[in-house]
């Protein structure tokens, strides 16, 4: 057993944790933040990309003693006051989900890829930078719609301020 | 799934690293991405008692340039390499190559070094360090020493290592400039390994080949440093009877298992194929200064 803490969602959370503990297990389970998925188990579908000092990773292959120290976001960190993300609100306006199982991830590294690219996003970039999440209902092309759209937003908000 | 029970380390030096590694010998792997190994962990392909993290040794991260020689730390990503403006320029088959490893996410946490190191025939970084003629440099309890990624594989998950080493850094001779090179790898979908892939670094003078190096990935338990067919494109412009003999030369030292990406005999066929594609595309970017 190891003593854990990291910064979740902003919040400083500290548990002890068998050392083989994922990092999926220990939102999940230790945490209550079932937001998160695990959908393969073997880091292919990206259902359970969270956010390791902002950058998009998969949770599924992480253990918890890895990511001691870090700042971690899921799903539930994004929105604020109660106002959706605008990530979130760009799936929404633009039916880039279905199901739904695969959104959490879709929208964390859909974050991750506008934080990096900002402005200069481009339907080809968005395709490849998607190419560790997968959905098996929308056929992808509302889901990049919605990047694109939240991209825009993004942009036009941070050029706002 | 989670993996079985281990102790988890986390030393701050390679001198630290080395002596819990040393302390729990062939009990004890070190970690770097994790995203082999975790993998393995869950499925009790890999059953350590001791996992020693090396996430937090900041000697082993970074890249710099010596020279004619660029070093890369152990512990730098591929998401790294890929955004790093000086590879772009001296090394730009390490970002060519580095994009077609995995997805994204798992670029942002897999390594160089535990690419290297690792030892499976299907990753892409062992061949194309064999094709740059790249030396790694190996810690352990008994002091530092080298030896050249064509000297390393010795069989799947077999290396030089020794138990209780760590791989630190990598150094690679920076080809001329002006050189030209690909890495083209053949697979079924993101995320697979190769089906069969080659890495060719070349230079061209008067529409000749002046030099040439061609290294293959996933198509042997090893990678495969291709020196007939390299020596073949000599002195030629490259011309379609030389490109069909490097690659059947290519194909004579390959011995692919039979598996989900296909029989030996067409990953075979594969590898003189990718071979072929990879010296004509060196070659035109060569001839435009690439």
């Amino acid at each position: 057993m190891t003593t854990v803490s990291m910064t979740v969602n902003g919040k400083t959370v500290s548990a002890d944790v068998e050392d083989r503990t994922l990092l999926v297990s220990f939102l999940r389970e230790t945490l209550g933040l079932t937001g998160t998925h695990v959908g393969c188990d073997t880091s292919q579908c990206g259902a359970c990309v969270v956010h390791i000092d902002g950058r998009a990773v998969k949770s599924c292959t992480t253990l918890a003693v890895q990511a001691a120290g870090t700042a971690v976001t899921t799903i539930e960190g994004l929105s604020s006051g109660g106002e959706l993300h605008p990530v979130q609100a760009a799936f929404r306006d633009n039916h880039g989900l279905q199901c739904g199982f695969c959104t959490p991830g879709m929208i964390m590294t859909s974050v991750d890829i506008i934080n990096r690219h900002g402005a200069h996003l481009d339907e080809a970039t968005v395709r490849h930078e998607l190419e560790g999440n997968i959905c098996r209902c929308t056929g992808y092309h509302n889901i990049v719609k919605s990047v694109l759209d939240a991209a825009g937003r993004m942009t036009t908000s941070a050029a706002a301020e | 799934m989670i993996p079985g029970q281990f102790v988890y380390h986390r030393p701050a030096s390679i001198a630290e690293a080395v002596a819990v590694l040393a302390a729990h010998g062939d009990e004890a792997r070190p970690l770097s991405g994790g995203h082999s190994l975790i993998p393995m962990m869950k499925l009790r392909m890999a059953t350590p008692e001791h996992l020693v993290d090396l996430a937090g040794i900041s000697e082993l991260k970074g890249i710099s340039q010596q020279g004619q020689t660029i070093v890369i730390g152990a512990m730098t990503t591929q998401a790294d390499l890929i955004k790093s403006d000086l590879l772009a320029s001296a090394l730009p088959i390490i970002r060519e190559t580095s994009l077609q490893i995995a997805d994204p996410q798992i670029r942002t946490k897999g390594t160089i070094g535990g690419n290297v190191a690792n030892g499976d025939p299907g990753n892409d970084m062992p061949g194309l360090m064999q094709c740059l003629g790249a030396t790694y440099h190996l810690s352990g309890a008994s002091g530092e020493r080298t030896v050249a990624a064509r000297d390393f594989y010795q069989g799947a998950y077999f290396t030089s290592l020794d138990v209780g080493e760590i791989l630190t850094s990598i150094s690679i001779p920076v080809p001329p400039a002006g050189h030209g090179y690909a890495y083209e790898k053949l697979k079924r979908k993101i995320g697979d390994y190769a089906t069969a892939a080659t890495a060719v670094i070349l230079t061209m003078a008067d529409g000749k080949v002046a030099t040439c190096s061609i290294a293959l990935t996933n198509v042997s338990s090893t990678p495969l440093f291709a020196e007939e067919a390299a020596q073949l494109c000599l002195g030629t412009s490259l011309d379609a009877a030389t490109l069909k003999a490097a690659g059947e030369a290519a194909k004579s030292i390959s011995d692919p298992a039979a598996d989900g990406r296909g029989t030996a005999e067409y990953r075979r066929e594969m590898a003189g194929v990718v071979t072929a594609r990879a010296l004509a595309k060196a070659a035109s970017r060569a001839m435009k200064g690439a």
